[in-house]
C-alpha cells in the first residue's frame, strides 16, 4: 500500500488563467508548474536555488521556482516562459535570445529569459549591469553562451527602451 | 563496389539514413545526436543542400537503436567530419535513385535534371515532380555500395541569418529528456553515498516504503532505490532514507596534496610511445618544468535523466546518452538480457561535453522500472550529479628541452601522467555503468586502459605539432585513482596543449625570441601557421610590448588531436586579487564550413568553458569524500568575468568539414598562463591559475 501523502490545494493564476493545484503540502512552485499544470519550458536544474533554470515570474518579479513552496504562490500572478509569446509573436526579450542564437543546449536559457523579462518590464527598467549582476548571482550557463546571452540583453534593452 | 565514407560502409542500408514523407518533407536520421552542440542542424544543412530540398523541409529524428545508423558515439569533435560526410553521401545516393524516377516519368535522362526546392525538372520545365511525389517509385531499402558512386553538390544551405533548427520549440515549452511522461510513469530516485568508497550496509527498508507517495523501495546488493508518484516525493523518501543507513567504508582515499600530489603514490603503466633516434644538436640551454590541471566537473545544469519501460522481459531506455548504441550493449550485459531484448532512443538533454551521468542513470532507470513495474523516470539529485558523475580526469606534465644558440629547439621530452580518459559503456570487456558494480551480482568494470591512440586520451596533443629535434613522449596511465574518470570535452588536449604552449613562451622568452615568431618559425604547416597569423593580427599582436603592471596579452595554439581542426588565440587579461580575462581574439580553421554560426558557438562556447577550468575550476575531496556537492562548491566563469570573444573563420573551402567543440580548450588555457607571464613575469604553472598561485608565484621570483 502506497502511503497518501498530506495534500493541500492552492488557488493562483498562471499566465493569465486562473488555477487550483492539489499537491503535496511541501510541494514547490516548480513541481506545481511542471507535473501538475504540465508547463515544462520551466526547467528543472539544481533544485536548491543556485543555477535559475527554473525562474518564473511572480507577480511581475523574477523568482526562483524550485524553492518557491506552493503556498507562497497562493493568490499570485505567475507568468511562465509559455505565457510570454502572443500566438506567433515571442516575448521580446525571448525574441531576443533567438535572434542572437544565445544558447547552446538551451537548458538555461529560459530561466535567463524570464529574469531579464522581469527586470526590463519593471519600473523604471533595470540597467545592463543591474541585469548582469543579478544572472552573476542567480543563473548559470554550462555551455559557455554567456557571450551571446549578454549580446541578447542589449538587443532586449535596445527593442524595450530600458536604460543602458 | 562504390568507396563509402566509413559511417556509411557500416551502415549502407539507404533506408537507416532518411525516409521520404507523404507530406513532403523528409525525415533524416543520424547516429550522431544533438547534445547542445548544434549538430542537428548542421545534418539538417548537409541533407538539405545535397537533396536539393529547403532546409524547413527536413526532419532531423531522434535516433534510436531499432533504425537509426550506428555510428558510435558523439564524441572526438568527428560528427560532422565522419558523420556529416556519410550523411552528405547517402543523400547524394537518394538523389540520383529519385533523378532517375523523375527521369522516368519526365522523360529525358536523370543527368540533364535540376532539382531545386524538392522539385525535379527538365531544363527550361515549369512542371516537375517533388520528392514526396515520387516516393512509391524509389526503393531505399538499398544497399549503398551497390549504387554507382553519386555526383556530390557539395556545399551547404548556410547563409547569414540560417539558425538552429530545435532552439525556437526549446526556448518556448518543452523539448528535452526531462519534460517526457510516458502514461503511468512513475519517478525514480537513486540513493548514493557522500563517500566515493562508501557501500549500502543497511535501509531500513520498511520505514522508508512507508513514506508519502512511494511505492516501491528497490535494494540489491550496494544499489538502492525509491520509486513514487511524484518526483519530489521521491527526492524526499531518498533523503530520508539517507538519514536511516548505514554504510561501510571499503577504502580510503589518498590526500589530494598540492597539484595532484596524490599522483606519486600509485601505481601506473608506463609506455614511451615516440622517441627519435640518433644524436640531438648542441644545446646553448636547456629547460624542464612541470604542469598540471585537477580533476574538472562536467556540471550539465540540468540533471542526469532517463526514462525506461519493460514490456515483458523487454525493454525500452531513453537517454541522453552520447552512444546510444555502445549504451545498449552495456545494458544488456548489465540487465542480463539478450541485446534484441534492449531498445534505447535518443531524446535532447542539457549541454554535455563528455560522458556525464547520462549513461549511468539509464541503468538506474532500468532497475527500478523493472522492480517497480511501471514505466519510471530517474532524475540525478545536483550532489549526485556533481559527485558521482564520471570526472575528467586529472593530468601532471613533466617537460623538458634544448635550444640551439640560434634560437632552434634540438630536443624535447614529454612525460604525463593521467588516470584513464575513457570509461564509456561499450569500451573494454566490462560493464561500464555505475550501478552494476553496486549490485548483490554486480559486474566488473572494463579494465583501465586509456583511449587508444592516434586519439589517445592522457596523451592526446601531447606530440607536438612543432619541429622539435630528438623527441621522447611517455605516457604513465594511473589505473587506481581516488575518484572515477572518463571522457570530458578535448580529453588529454587541455592540459597538454597548456604545458606544450607554455613551454614555448618560457623557451622562447630564454632565446629572446618573440612568442609569436618563435612558433612560426617551428611550424611547417601552413594551415597552423595562418590561423597564428590570423589571431595575432586580430589582436594587434605587438612584439614590442613588454608587458608587466598587471596586465599582458599571450598566444596559445593548437591543431585539436593533431588532425582536426587549428585554433590559435590570443588572450588579454589584468592580474589583480585575481586573474580576469578581458578578451580573446582567436582564428579557426574547420575545414570548409557547414554552419558558420554554429562553428563561432562552438568556439566561444569552448573558450568560456575553458577559461572557467583553467582559472577557477578543481573538483576537491577530503577523508569526508565528496567535496562538489553542489553549486556553492563549485563556482563556473561568471557573466561579469566572461571576455569579449572575437573569432576569424579561416576558411579552406576544399579542405574537408572539422568539428570546432573541443579545439578552444588548450589554446585558451595556455593563452591566459602566456598572459599572466606577461603581466606579472611570474608563471603559474598548475590549474586553476588562483590568487593563491599567483601570490605564491610572486613570493618565490
Ligand atoms: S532549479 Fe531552481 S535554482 Fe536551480
Ligand atoms: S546553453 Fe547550455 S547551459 Fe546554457
Amino acid at each position: 500500500m502506497t502511503a497518501v501523502p498530506v495534500l493541500e490545494t492552492r488557488s493562483f493564476s498562471v499566465n493569465g488563467r486562473d488555477v487550483a493545484v492539489t499537491a503535496p503540502e511541501d510541494a514547490s512552485l516548480l513541481a506545481a508548474l511542471r507535473h501538475d499544470l504540465d508547463l515544462k519550458g520551466t526547467r528543472v536544474g539544481c533544485t536548491e536555488g543556485y543555477c535559475g533554470a527554473c525562474t518564473v515570474l511572480v507577480d511581475g518579479r523574477p523568482v526562483q521556482s524550485c524553492n518557491t513552496p506552493l503556498w507562497a504562490a497562493a493568490g499570485k500572478a505567475i507568468t511562465t516562459i509559455e505565457g510570454l509569446a502572443q500566438g506567433d509573436v515571442l516575448g521580446p526579450v525571448q525574441e531576443a535570445f533567438l535572434i542572437e542564437q544565445a544558447a547552446q543546449c538551451g537548458y538555461c536559457t529560459n530561466g535567463m529569459i524570464m529574469t531579464v523579462t522581469g527586470l526590463l518590464m519593471q519600473n523604471p527598467p533595470a540597467t545592463k549591469h543591474e541585469i548582469v549582476e543579478v544572472l552573476d548571482e542567480r543563473h548559470i550557463c554550462r555551455c559557455g553562451a554567456q557571450p551571446r546571452i549578454l549580446r541578447a540583453i542589449d538587443r532586449a534593452i535596445a527593442v524595450i527602451g530600458g536604460r543602458k | 563496389m562504390t568507396d563509402l565514407p566509413s559511417n556509411l560502409k557500416s551502415n549502407p542500408l539507404l533506408s537507416r539514413w532518411l525516409t521520404v514523407d507523404e507530406a513532403d518533407t523528409i525525415t533524416i536520421r543520424s547516429g550522431k545526436v544533438e547534445l547542445g552542440q548544434g549538430i542537428a542542424t548542421a545534418m539538417a544543412a548537409i541533407a538539405a543542400a545535397e537533396l536539393g530540398v529547403p532546409v524547413e523541409r527536413i526532419r532531423v529524428e531522434n535516433t534510436d537503436t531499432l533504425r537509426a545508423p550506428e555510428e558510435g558515439w558523439t564524441a572526438g569533435s568527428f560528427s560532422v567530419e565522419h558523420g556529416g560526410a556519410a550523411m552528405r553521401f547517402a543523400c547524394a545516393l537518394v538523389r540520383e535513385l529519385f533523378a532517375e524516377a523523375a527521369a522516368a516519368r519526365l522523360g529525358g535522362s536523370a543527368g540533364e535534371l535540376s532539382v531545386e526546392d524538392g522539385v525535379f525538372r527538365r531544363p527550361g520545365a515549369n512542371e516537375g515532380l517533388g520528392y514526396h511525389q515520387l516516393r512509391g517509385a524509389v526503393d531505399l531499402e538499398r544497399m549503398a555500395g551497390d549504387l554507382p558512386a553519386p555526383k556530390l553538390r557539395g556545399g551547404t544551405v548556410d547563409r547569414p541569418g540560417f539558425s538552429r533548427i530545435d532552439l525556437r520549440g526549446k526556448l518556448t515549452g518543452p523539448g528535452f529528456i526531462q519534460d517526457m511522461a510516458l502514461p503511468g510513469m512513475a519517478w525514480g530516485r537513486v540513493l548514493r553515498p557522500d563517500h566515493p568508497k562508501d557501500r549500502l550496509a543497511t535501509l531500513d527498508v520498511a520505514a522508508v516504503k512507508a513514506r508519502p507517495g512511494v511505492i516501491a523501495v528497490v535494494v540489491d546488493g550496494g544499489f538502492a532505490g525509491v520509486v513514487a508518484e511524484r518526483d519530489d516525493l521521491a527526492a524526499a523518501a531518498v533523503e530520508f532514507a539517507r538519514k536511516r543507513a548505514t554504510w561501510t567504508r571499503t577504502a580510503a582515499l589518498p590526500p589530494m596534496g598540492e597539484a595532484n600530489a596524490w599522483m606519486e603514490g600509485v601505481p601506473k603503466n608506463s609506455t614511451t610511445f615516440l622517441a627519435d633516434e640518433g644524436e640531438a644538436a648542441p644545446a646553448a640551454f636547456r629547460h624542464e618544468a612541470d604542469y598540471s590541471r585537477p580533476y574538472i566537473a562536467h556540471a550539465s545544469v540540468g540533471p542526469s535523466t532517463a526514462v525506461a519501460r519493460w514490456d515483458g522481459d523487454a525493454v525500452e531506455v531513453w537517454s541522453h546518452s552520447q552512444g546510444i548504441y555502445p549504451l545498449r550493449k552495456g545494458l544488456a550485459k548489465a540487465l542480463r538480457v539478450d541485446l534484441e531484448k534492449v531498445t534505447v532512443r535518443h531524446a535532447h538533454g542539457s549541454g554535455c561535453y563528455g560522458q556525464n551521468g547520462a549513461d549511468d542513470v539509464a541503468l538506474d532507470a532500468a532497475l527500478l522500472a523493472r522492480a517497480a513495474g511501471r514505466p519510471v523516470m530517474v532524475q540525478w539529485s545536483r550532489a549526485d550529479e556533481l559527485s558521482w558523475s564520471p570526472f575528467g580526469a586529472p593530468m601532471r606534465v613533466h617537460l623538458s628541452g634544448a635550444v640551439a644558440a640560434d634560437g632552434t629547439i634540438t630536443e624535447w621530452a614529454h612525460e604525463v601522467w593521467s588516470p584513464p580518459h575513457l570509461a564509456r559503456p561499450g569500451f573494454g570487456d566490462g560493464v561500464n555503468l555505475l550501478a552494476a558494480w553496486h549490485l548483490a551480482e554486480p559486474h566488473a568494470p572494463s579494465a583501465p586502459n586509456d583511449a587508444p591512440r592516434p586519439q589517445g586520451g592522457g596523451d592526446r596533443n601531447s606530440v607536438p605539432l612543432y619541429k622539435v629535434g630528438k623527441r621522447r613522449l611517455t605516457h604513465h596511465v594511473l589505473p587506481e585513482r581516488p575518484l572515477h574518470t572518463s571522457a570530458m570535452r578535448g580529453l588529454g588536449a587541455h592540459c597538454n596543449v597548456f604545458a606544450i604552449e607554455s613551454f614555448l613562451d618560457e623557451l622562447a622568452a630564454q632565446a629572446g625570441i618573440d612568442p609569436v615568431e618563435f612558433r612560426i618559425r617551428h611550424l611547417e604547416d601552413p594551415r597552423a601557421i595562418a590561423v597564428i597569423r590570423a589571431a595575432a593580427a586580430a589582436a594587434g599582436w605587438d612584439p614590442k610590448d613588454a608587458g608587466g603592471e598587471g596586465t599582458g596579452r599571450g598566444i596559445g595554439f593548437a591543431r585539436y588531436k593533431n588532425s582536426g581542426a587549428y585554433y590559435a588565440c590570443v588572450a588579454t587579461v589584468s592580474v589583480e586579487e585575481k586573474v580576469r580575462v578581458l578578451k580573446v581574439q582567436g582564428a579557426v580553421d574547420a575545414g570548409a564550413i557547414v554552419h558558420r554560426d554554429g562553428v563561432l558557438n562552438q568556439v566561444e562556447g569552448g573558450v568560456v568553458q575553458a577559461a572557467s577550468w583553467t582559472l577557477k575550476e578543481e573538483v576537491r575531496w577530503s577523508d569526508a569524500g565528496f567535496g562538489v556537492r553542489s553549486w556553492a562548491d563549485y563556482p563556473l566563469l561568471s557573466f561579469s568575468e566572461t571576455p569579449v570573444i572575437e573569432t576569424v573563420i579561416v576558411e579552406d573551402p576544399s579542405a574537408p568539414s572539422l568539428g570546432a567543440g573541443e579545439c578552444a580548450a588548450g589554446p585558451v588555457a595556455a593563452a591566459i598562463a602566456n598572459a599572466v607571464a606577461h603581466a606579472l613575469g611570474v608563471r603559474v604553472r598548475h590549474m586553476p591559475l588562483t590568487h593563491e598561485r599567483i601570490a605564491a608565484a610572486i613570493e618565490a621570483a
